[in-house]
Order: structure tokens, then sequence, then C-alpha cells
């Protein structure tokens, strides 16, 4: 049922910059969530009567930053508008945006998605600033202007994406441009890159383009899922069951996982859009661009490539390690410093590291392992000075209370030895002590090997090497059958 | 002569050499404001307080003998949409009543850092919108000549203070002949700026794009004295203009005659409907003019007739959205004791605004929405862009142009005001001026049945220099503008 109908998806992100002071005035951009409500105010972000904006450059060149970052045409000249409406975190009675000419335009991103890689084509990236923030308690309402005035970047794409997952893999590869540029926190949790959606479903096969809703507050990768896959099927219900969609704005409730209905077409804001006539065009030198274009760093696409070609990764484990700047950059360097295969330094990243990352809620960038310790620890491993389990520990002991590895190979004894006489020791032990195991295996039950294996290594606390094990184990077992 | 009848240049002369203080001088002043301004109305708010404490500095300042302009410890008053920090700033407006800015437009702040003394502020119709002051939402400003008639509008409250001698000097604002207009009625010399050459932070905008800071005073060497001190780039005004102030005064000690200047007399200026007093008046000063030395020659300004109808356009639909922040949530008027958001909204701008407010911003609000935009605000851009480029034209061959200010002397108070569209006309001949963006400047040259008569002499961007030294080889001739009126 649900097959006969095709989604047309297009998003709006609005990204924060990452600048110092607020888009037309001074006042220092602050975390809104934790500094004191209104006191990064002033009489411009305010809307005081007579205030007036004044472009902060440096947004500017972020702006840029990205719009060539997703190969936009950067417009030399593009210009502010005022886009008018009401409301009490919106101080002047319009937003300052831009309208018919934005700063860059005809852009594209590639995404990966089941069926190969796709392009995204990106409508346009324009500047704009942010409102302040509303909140309600005892009947009362708050208003915090801290971020009102707080440069925003919106990209928008053309309706180009076919799926909830598409829509996320977008949303998670422009995150990721966002933060190998330095232009914006990432911090989703802290709001500082929001989602909007524009859904509409249609038969497959159609061109025809139905009404579509707009879904906001999006705050997460998750929600941005969960609202799009929630309205494909609530207008696929609908037309199944031969009704008409309405456009309209719907709102997305996190807790329901539903959207629901906050203004109909009639309903539209109407924002009156004109040039704003406190701001001249903005005018761009080319030489200018160029110069921004000349400090663009590596990108996700080209990072990739790199880590195939030059440390030999399958394309899956390249792509996983640099869909985040922070743990490209921390794989790079400990692969520069270790002697082992980069096969090993990832599976050692994607793998123990990443469970700490995960399990702990620490951020890599705070990670204090020194990318050398967490090499030598994994050479170690690679010319079997310890075992892999002992690696284990070692990396927790290091990642949560630092020191070098071979310190604390040396403080636990976790050395592994190869000495034959030692692990023969061992072995004659455990087979001694397993008389009903030792029968099982001589009377076919191989597979017991391994759990030999196991149990020297136990005995010995992980320090017999276990190769070494093993043929002492093989041999023995069979001057017991004889 | 009394000390209200001096100017700016003779008043200085005063304090440097402590024949008077800035403190005996302010409370003349106020005195004389508090005697005579319950019948001229020029006031929204008398500042003595401030106005004390700024001349006993001023004081301080002329006995240190240093940083000494000729502007320290003079007294001055400014329109009330020029914000004046811990001073009500109201725009005339019901909505504002109670505002005080928490900071000082840039002008302002000019002024301060001169020790200049401020007054008070002047009554105007409610954010700039009217010809008269009939629309302030306080009262209306009688005009000291005649207090049956109007003084013009909409900086009317500035021109009465100076005509009636309530303050030495007064910055006005000018977005389609506030400055001019008024300056033309009550017989004072007005000077609107090029667009950008007073910062216009501070001021509360009613067309961002066509809204300038002028002086007004009683001679054009008063006139030049203020545009120093108040002229000038500011960073926190991006459309300020760049380029270095001249000494205007200076350059006119200098002036000795206007050889070797092209005046040009548009045509489409001296039409039908035009007073026949204004428009000999307007001619004998051309005369003048061009016995100083300017060759006249006729040119035209074609798209004129079009200056009216685009100029209000974009009035209006600036003005709805530089409006829109008064809605009661963060400062002024607020009539928040019932209802939702919805309620404050519409009760406060309901109670807030005046008619004439009110209709404007109605008609932006339209002339803006979708389906409408390029039928009207857009091609209303359009035709700017050709009145602009008469200008340019006219420039080519000339180095400015005179015209009248306005078709009649200031007409009676009521006489207009129930006719917004006879009230738009008034304004024919000063609009075009704000669509271009150019200086002009309203000097005093006649009388009517005792009421005064302003011709109006436009130059192209930042040619102050030029437009003051007309007026003042003119008025070094002539005695209009040393009149004043019986009080």
């Amino acid at each position: 049922m649900q097959q006969t109908y095709e989604p047309i998806i297009g998003l709006e992100v609005h990204a924060e910059l990452l600048t110092r002071s607020k888009m037309f005035c001074g006042c220092e951009v602050v975390d809104s969530i934790t500094a004191k409500p209104n006191r990064f105010i002033c009489p411009v972000c305010t809307g005081q009567p007579g205030a007036l904006p004044v472009l902060n450059k440096k947004a500017v060149e972020l702006a840029v930053k990205v719009g060539l970052a997703l190969e936009c045409e950067i417009h030399t000249e593009s210009i502010f508008a005022r886009k008018n409406y009401f409301y009490p975190d919106l101080p002047k009675g319009y937003q300052i945006s831009q309208y018919d000419q934005p700063l860059a335009t005809d852009g594209k991103l590639l995404i990966e998605t089941e069926s190969g890689v796709k392009e995204i084509r990106i409508r346009r990236v324009h500047l704009e600033e942010d409102t302040g923030k509303l909140s309600h308690a005892d009947a009362h309402s708050f208003i915090d202007y801290n971020r009102s005035g707080v440069p925003l970047l919106e990209i928008v794409t053309e309706p180009d994406l076919r799926s909830p997952d598409e829509a996320k893999a977008y949303a998670t590869a422009l995150h990721a441009i966002l933060r190998y540029l330095d232009v914006n926190s990432g911090d989703m949790e802290k709001g500082v890159i929001r989602f909007e959606a524009n859904v509409s479903v249609r038969k497959m096969g159609s061109d025809q383009l139905n009404a579509r809703t707009e879904i906001k507050n999006l705050n997460s990768f998750r929600s941005l899922a969960q609202g799009i896959e929630y309205e494909i099927a609530r207008q696929t219900e609908i037309y199944s069951r031969g009704g008409v969609v309405e456009q309209e704005t719907v709102g997305f409730n996190e807790s329901t996982g539903k959207t629901y209905s906050q203004r109909g077409k009639e309903e539209a804001h109407d924002y009156r859009y004109f040039p704003e006539p406190d701001l001249p065009p903005l005018v761009l030198d080319a030489d200018w661009i160029e110069s921004i274009r000349a400090t663009l760093p590596e990108l996700p696409d080209a990072k990739t490539k790199r880590f195939i070609s030059d440390f030999g990764l399958t394309p899956l484990d390249a792509r996983f390690l640099t869909s985040d700047l922070s743990l490209a950059d921390y794989f790079e360097r400990v692969a520069s410093h270790s002697k082992s295969p980069a096969k090993s330094v990832h599976s050692w990243i994607a793998g123990e590291f990443m469970r700490y990352i995960n399990e702990s809620g620490i951020k890599i960038d705070d990670v204090t392992l020194l990318p050398e310790s967490f090499a030598k620890l994994i050479d170690m491993v690679t010319d079997k000075t310890i075992g892999g389990n002992s690696a284990k520990v070692v990396l927790s002991e290091m990642l949560q209370h630092g020191g070098y590895p071979a310190q604390i190979v040396q403080e636990k004894g976790l050395a592994q030895v190869s000495d034959e006489s030692f692990i023969q020791e061992a072995v004659t032990k455990v087979l001694n002590d397993n008389p009903s195991e030792v029968e099982k295996y001589l009377a076919g039950k191989e597979t017991l090997l391994q759990w030999f294996v196991g149990q020297v290594a136990r005995s010995t606390k992980g320090k017999a090497d276990p190769s070494v094990t093993r043929e002492l184990l093989v041999k023995e077992l069979e001057e017991r059958r004889r | 002569m009394e000390l209200h009848e001096l100017n700016i240049q003779e008043t200085h002369g005063l304090l440097s050499s402590r024949k008077i203080s800035s403190e005996e001088l302010t409370r003349a002043y106020l005195e004389r404001i508090q005697r005579l301004d319950p019948q001229v109305k020029s006031y929204v708010t008398v500042s003595g307080d401030v106005a004390l404490e700024q001349a006993k500095k001023a004081d301080e300042r002329i006995k240190s003998g240093e940083g000494l302009t000729p502007l320290t410890g003079i007294p001055y008053s400014a329109k009330d949409s020029i914000s004046t920090r811990g001073v009500n700033t109201t725009c005339s407006s019901r909505i504002l009543e109670n505002y005080k800015p928490f900071y000082d437009s840039t002008a302002i702040k000019k002024l301060n850092s001169a020790s200049s003394v401020l007054l008070g502020k002047n009554n105007m119709d409610e954010f700039g919108m009217g010809s008269s002051t009939e629309n302030s939402g306080f009262f209306t400003t009688r005009n000291p000549w005649n207090f049956d008639h109007v003084p013009g509008g909409s900086s009317g409250g500035s021109a009465a203070a100076v005509a009636a001698g309530l303050a030495p000097f007064t910055l006005g604002e000018d977005t389609g002949g506030s400055v001019r207009h008024p300056a033309s009625f009550c017989g004072v010399t007005g000077l609107k700026t090029t667009y950008g050459r007073v910062s216009r932070y501070g001021l509360i905008p009613l067309v961002s794009s066509f809204d300038t800071i002028g002086p007004m005073a009683r001679s054009a060497y008063d006139v030049a004295l203020v545009l120093e001190a108040i002229a000038g780039h500011d960073p926190k005004d991006s459309t300020s203009r760049i380029e270095p102030v001249q000494s205007y005064s200076e350059s006119l000690k200098k002036a000795e005659s206007l050889r070797g200047l092209r005046i040009g007399i548009p045509k489409e200026y001296f039409v039908e409907g035009l007073d026949k007093d204004v428009d000999a008046s307007v001619r004998a000063a051309i005369k003048q003019v061009e016995s100083l030395g300017a060759e006249v020659m006729e040119v035209s300004l074609p798209h004129t007739q079009y200056a009216i109808p685009v100029y209000y356009l974009i009035l209006f639909a600036e003005a709805s959205s530089n409006l829109a922040k008064y809605d009661g949530v963060r400062f002024g008027m607020s009539e928040r004791k019932t209802g939702d958001l919805m309620d404050v909204y519409l009760k406060t701008r309901e109670a807030g605004f005046g008619a004439e407010t009110k209709r404007r911003i109605m008609l932006g609000t339209f002339a803006l929405s979708a389906g409408y935009y390029d039928a009207y605000y857009l091609k209303a851009q359009k035709v700017r862009a050709l009145i602009r480029q008469d200008f340019q034209k006219a420039f080519e061959t000339c180095d400015a142009l005179i015209t009248p200010v306005a078709p009649t002397t200031a007409f009676r108070i009521g006489e207009k005001i129930s006719n917004p569209l006879d009230m738009y006309l008034s304004d024919v001949f000063v609009v075009a001026v704000n669509l271009a963006g150019i200086p002009a400047m309203s000097v005093p040259c006649g009388f009517s049945n005792g009421l005064p008569i302003g011709v109006q002499v436009m130059g192209p961007h930042l040619s102050e220099e030029t437009l003051l030294r007309i007026g003042h080889l003119y008025q070094m001739q002539t005695d209009w503008h040393t009149k004043h009126p019986p009080l």
C-alpha cells in the first residue's frame, strides 16, 4: 500500500555561526542555556527606537566559507531584507534576513544512501539574525534577548530528498561540514542547529507536486527522521482513503513523536519582505572570496578518499572516521605515531575507544589520552608485548587516569610471556585439573581447544602468548592421546 | 538687543569673554520658555535640571579655557524623535509618552562633547507624519508669527522654538520636508542635510532611507556652526557617509560673491497653485542671488509630478515596518491588564497611535503585501530612480537649484487636518529632495500678511558648503532672517 506513494522532502537548516559578537551589534555571543538572561544585550539587539544594525564581517566570512564548501555560487552583491511579523521574541517587529538576493545559491551536497551516492541540490545559503528565547512559567512569559541577534545561516535544499533516512544522511553530512569548517559548535542539544522539513507525498511515477506541510521545531537528527516519517505516513493515509492534504505548518512533539497543526494556509504569515534600508547592499570583493576559498580545510569527502588511499581503509571504515572531524583528527594522530597497520588503529578507535566515548559522554576533543600513548599501546599488541585483553585494561586505565602504557603494563604485571617453560607449567596444570574435558577432547571434541587456551590465559592473568599456548596445548594433548 | 535675539556667534562672544555665564544664559532661556511656551507650545519636554547641570559643566570648561567650541555653553533643543539619554523622547506619540531612552543619539553625543546645553524636546507631528504638528499626540504648536496658524511640520515645534526665541538653535529632522517646511512657515533657516551626512544612530526612524537630522537656527552661519559639530561618519550607522566634514563656517567667513556659480530654476516648481506673494518673494530672492554674481538658468525636472505619490508610498511601506516595534512588550505604552498576547498588541497600538499614524501603517502594510509589492513598492522605487536621475542631470549644468519651499505661507490651524490629501500636497516642493538624498536649505525671503516665506536652495550630494554660502551671502544683504515675531 505505502509503496505506491513517494515522499518529496526539502530541508531548511538554521545553523548559529561561531562568531564572538552578534550579527549586527558588539554584544558577546554566549551559551544561551547557561548564561544569565538579558545580560548580553544592547539597544540594537533589543530593538530600542533609533538603534541601527552594523554588519559583523566575521559572520559574512563564515557564511562564505559554507557557501564555498557547498559549491555554491557566491554573489558579490546580496541584499538584506526585513521579514515582518509580530512576536515577543522578535524585538524590532521584523527579522533582518535575506530574501530575493541571498548571499549564495545553486550548490550541492553529496550524501550516502542505500543505493549509493546521491547529489542533493542546495537552493540557497543566506544570513539572518536569531530571535530571543521565550519561556513560560506560573502564567507568565519570560523573554531572554541574549540570543537575539546571534548570526544564523539558513541553508535550503531543493526538494531532492526521498526518505527520512536520506534527510538524516543529508543533515548528518551538513553537520559534519559545519564542524569541519569550524563555523558552528555542532552542539545539537544546545539548539545551535535546527531543522525545518517540507514534506509532501505523491503517487509513485507522478510528476505532480501536492500540497506540502512544513514541519517546525525539529532539533535533533532523530526528531528530523521521526517527524518526516510521521508526516509521510499521515499524508499517505489521507490520500489512500481519498482525502486531500491541506498545506499547513505543523509542529513536532518530541515526546509523542507526532506532528500537530500550527497554522493553516489561511493563517499563513505574509512577511511583507522589503530591502532593509538600514543596511547598504552587501558587496563582496571577488579576491576576498578567493582568499577565503584558499583557507578551506579538507572536507569530509576528500578526507574519506584520502583515508582509503593512504591508510588502506575500507570506504565504510573511512566514512565512519570522517563523519566527525574530531574523531578523524584523533585517528590520524594515533595512526601517525603507530607502526601498526592502520586497520588495527581503526579497530581500536572504532571499538574500545568509541565505547568509552559513548559510555562516558566525554567529547573526543576533551580526551586527555595522548595519541602517542594510544599508538604505543596498539604497537605493544601488534608486537605481542601484551595480549588484547590486557591492552583493553591498559586503555581503560589511561583514558580514565592517564599514564604511559609501558608503565601501566609493568605496574599491573600484564606483559605477555612467550617463555615456553612458564607456559608449559600452566598448560600442564590446566590439563591435569580438567580430566573430563581432556577426555572429551581426545574423544573428538576438538573445539574445546579454545576453551583450554582461555583457561591458560586466565591462570596466567593474560600474560601467556596465546599462539605459544595453543602450540603447547596441542603437543601435550597429542602426547596424552598415546 | 535681548539675549534671545542674539545669534550663536554673538552669544558665543558673550560667553567666551565671560560677560555672561552659560548658567545665566540657560536660566534666561528657561524663564522665557516658562513664560511664553504655554502659548507657543513648542516643547513637549523641558529638561531644566539637565540643562542647568550641563550649563554648569560648560561654565567650568569656559573658565578653564580649554577645548572651547563655538557651541560650548550654548543652549539648544531637539526634535522629540532624537534620542536623549534619560530625557523623555516621545516622537509626540502617546505610545512613547513616558519613554526615556537609555542611550544618546550620536548627534546629541556630539553636542554633549561640545558642552552644549539641552533645554528640552520639541513637539512634532506623531513620528514625523504631518506638515503642521496637528498630528502630535499631545497638542498643536502655534506659529509664533500668528497663533491661529500652524508652524508647519513635522519639525514644527523646533522651528517655532527658534522663531520665538525659545532656543538659539535646534536639531530638526527631515524625512520629506520636515525641516524646510516649518523653517519656511516660521521664518528661520533650516538645512536638510545630505542623506548620511549626520548619523541617524538614535534618531527614531520614520522612513529609514529618507530620514536626516538637520540644524535649524537664525542664520545660515549658525546652521554652519551646528552642522560642523554634528556631521560626520559614524561606525554605528552603516548608511552614514565616510567623506570628511568640511569647515563650513571658515568657508563662509571667506565667501565674498557667488561669481561662477550656476543656479538652475526648475520650471516644474513654478506652477499653478503657487501663492502669488510666495512666487514674487522667491523670484526676488533669485534676482538677489543673481546680483551676487551667480548665473541663473531655467532647468527641467520632468518627473517632479510623481514625487508626492512615490514619496508617500515608500513612506507608508517603511513606516509600517519601523513602527512594528511599538507592541507594548518592551517599552512605552503597554495595555496588558487583560487578555492574551494579541490583545496586548491590539489594545496598545489602538490606544497609542493617532489616526494619521494608523492610516499610514495600514496603507504601508497593504503596499508591501504579497501580490501588491511589485505594483506599489517596487514601482515606486523605480520611479524614485527616475527622480534621482532628474537631479543628476540638472546638476550636470548647475551647482544649485532654487525653488519655493511651500506653495503657500502657513495655513490656519484646522484648515487641512480633515483633508489628508490636501495636507500631503503642501509637501509638493520638498519631498523630491528626500527621494534623491540631496541637501536643501530653507532661507527666509519675505512675508505675506505677516507670515514668513522661505526660499529653497538644493544642491548635489554633499554640497552643503555651496548651499550655506548662497544662504549666507544672501543673508548678508537681506534682513528677513533677523525679524522676530512680536511676543
